[in-house]
């Protein structure tokens, strides 16, 4: 469990103080996959930066377990960090060293036994499909398989939390869906508490069961995926299921729907026809499954002399939100 | 008397060129150890102490990097030799010989090869570095495990360079005392108008410096492992074609 309380960062650069973090808090239970998602400038690498002490947040707490990993001092900062592990975009490994001694890099650092390293990262290897890689050097892995080494690595201390920064920014898309499933596959059997910083809303869809969205260095939205996803005016919502810029071209009326979770899957549509005899031209829709259950967006257009009102009584009343276009 | 007769009988090769090619070898040899020694920590000192280092100190920064480092490196090697006689007399006790000018010829040549470092370390990619700290390294794991480790192939094209530039530094050195080929080239080749003792020192400087380059190539060659097709060279990584997990 990680819990970020009200975490603020300023810099000064030259006369200007600059705010990079505004008051960030956030908690992810453990066992669970939580994606900051938020365009370049959002504040994601300052936050990356501060939850990994890299750079010290000007005020606000971060804990782990419910310790206190932001006040500590110098001295135990080492260890402080030691308890999260970290995924980079471009993995970082270093060159000079084989898959095996990559991974056996943070173990070297607390002067583990010989032989124990070298079981552990046989088994880390295995866990993230890498068997028989150990003495490939990173410069003869593919992008995915760099990027496997990059997670056995972060694993190898034994983390209570995993960060990943972009993991998957730098991968073609079947390599990053590959990284995805490890990801979410090692967090249900580790029971790792696991945090993705993103632009990608894709890797949000995919994995996370919790999503916060970043802005101007502000959490604007925040909630499980399910429940950002049924919220028809958000723009997490809007992210998951894009619709096509809306321009209007008649002055027929056009409603926005939101199908989540069972009544998506019921014949709202038909059903509407048939009891308001009213003509249903759907002009754009985006359908996903998220977190197991099904969403979908419409935009539909209606015929003039459709009943407005109770048509959006109608629809509310089966589960579905409605928003009337301008 | 043809050119090869004389090679053999001329008393500025066979008496005087093996004890002068041993001084110069000595002064390389001396110069290069305790350039490395204090060279690689200044170059690692260098990098580490600037802005963006692993520990930024501004001001002693500036003093080693601005004032020491540059000064030195912008005398010339003739004229810093000369002033750093009183200097090689007290720490050496003679201002005469191989062990004396290989004062000046380390002083001369740390500098240079503590800037090499400091650049072959600069490559080594930031994202290294903050991995290492993330898992907890401290500053000198850091140095030690990830700067050093991964500039090594630079680091050793630098000791390359610097050698080189020894055997050169050493030659002018010399001349005003040091002994080696190029006391001997300046004594019989300028001053004897000798031909054949010139040719076989420019001969067998040529082949020295041939040989540290080659050495350097094939030292540097062996511990890259930064792309694909130099990586299986230190130690064979034995897979088969057909044979790939994952992605």
């Amino acid at each position: 469990m990680i819990t970020v309380t009200d975490l603020r960062k300023t810099y000064r650069q030259g006369e200007r103080t600059i705010t990079a973090l505004d008051g960030v808090s956030l908690s992810v239970p453990k066992g669970s996959i939580h994606g900051i998602i938020g365009h370049s400038g959002a504040g994601k690498s300052t936050l990356v930066r501060c939850l990994t002490l890299l750079d010290r947040p000007t005020s606000g707490s971060v804990m782990i377990d419910g310790r206190e990993l932001t006040s500590v001092r110098d001295a135990e900062i080492r260890l402080a960090r030691r308890r999260i592990g970290m995924v980079f975009q471009h993995a970082n490994l270093l060159d000079s060293r084989t898959a095996a001694q990559n991974v056996a890099h943070p173990l070297e650092l607390v002067k583990t036994p010989k032989a124990e390293i070298s079981a552990r990262v046989a088994r880390l290897l295995d866990l993230v499909g890498l068997t028989g890689f150990g003495d490939a050097y990173p410069s003869q892995l593919s992008g995915g398989q760099k990027q496997r080494v990059g997670i056995a690595r972060a694993l190898a201390a034994e983390p209570d939390v995993l960060l990943c920064d972009e993991p998957t920014s730098a991968l073609d898309p079947a390599t990053t869906e590959d990284i995805l499933d490890l990801i979410h596959e090692l967090t249900r059997t580790l029971q790792l508490t696991v945090l993705v910083i993103t632009h990608e809303m894709n890797v949000v869809k995919r994995i996370c069961d919790s999503v916060s969205l970043l802005e101007n260095g502000k959490v604007v939205e925040h909630g499980p995926l399910i429940e950002v996803a049924a919220t028809l005016d958000g723009s997490l919502a809007r992210a998951l299921m894009p619709l096509p810029g809306f321009k209007r071209t008649s002055a027929l009326p056009v409603l926005e729907l939101l199908l989540a979770g069972n009544s998506a899957s019921g014949p709202v549509l038909s059903g509407l026809t048939r009891r308001f005899n009213a003509e249903v031209n759907v002009l754009a829709g985006s359908v996903e499954h998220l977190a197991g259950r099904q969403f979908g967006r419409l935009r539909v257009e209606l015929d003039a002399e459709a009943p407005l009102a109770e048509i959006t009584e109608f629809l509310e009343s089966a589960g579905v939100q409605v928003e009337v276009a301008a | 008397m043809n050119f090869f007769d004389e090679l053999f009988t001329n008393p500025g090769i066979t008496e005087a060129l093996p004890e002068e090619f041993l001084a110069t070898i000595q002064m390389v040899g001396i110069a290069g150890f305790f350039t490395v020694l204090i060279g690689l920590p200044l170059g690692v000192f260098l990098h580490t102490s600037g802005p963006d280092g692993l520990r930024p100190m501004r001001i002693t920064h500036r003093i080693v990097s601005d004032v020491i480092v540059n000064i030195t490196r912008s005398i010339p090697f003739a004229i810093l030799m000369v002033s750093l006689i009183p200097l090689a007399r007290f720490l050496t006790g003679t201002s005469i010989g191989p062990v004396a000018a290989s004062v000046s010829l380390s002083i001369g040549t740390i500098p240079f090869f503590a800037r090499l470092v400091e650049s072959s370390i600069r490559d080594v990619g930031s994202g290294k570095i903050d991995a290492a700290l993330v898992m907890g390294s401290t500053r000198f794991q850091v140095i030690s495990k990830v700067l050093l480790r991964e500039a090594l192939p630079g680091l050793i094209a630098a000791l390359t360079t610097t050698l080189v530039t020894l055997v050169g530094y050493s030659a002018m050195a010399g001349i005003i005392g040091g002994g080696g080929l190029g006391r001997l080239a300046y004594n019989y080749g300028l001053q004897r108008f000798d031909t054949t003792v010139m040719v076989a020192i420019i001969v067998i400087i040529v082949a020295i410096v041939q040989l540290i380059q080659l050495a350097g190539d094939w030292a540097a060659q062996r511990v890259d492992h930064r792309n694909a097709a130099t990586a299986g060279s230190g130690r064979r990584h034995k897979s088969k074609p057909g044979d790939v997990v994952g992605v």
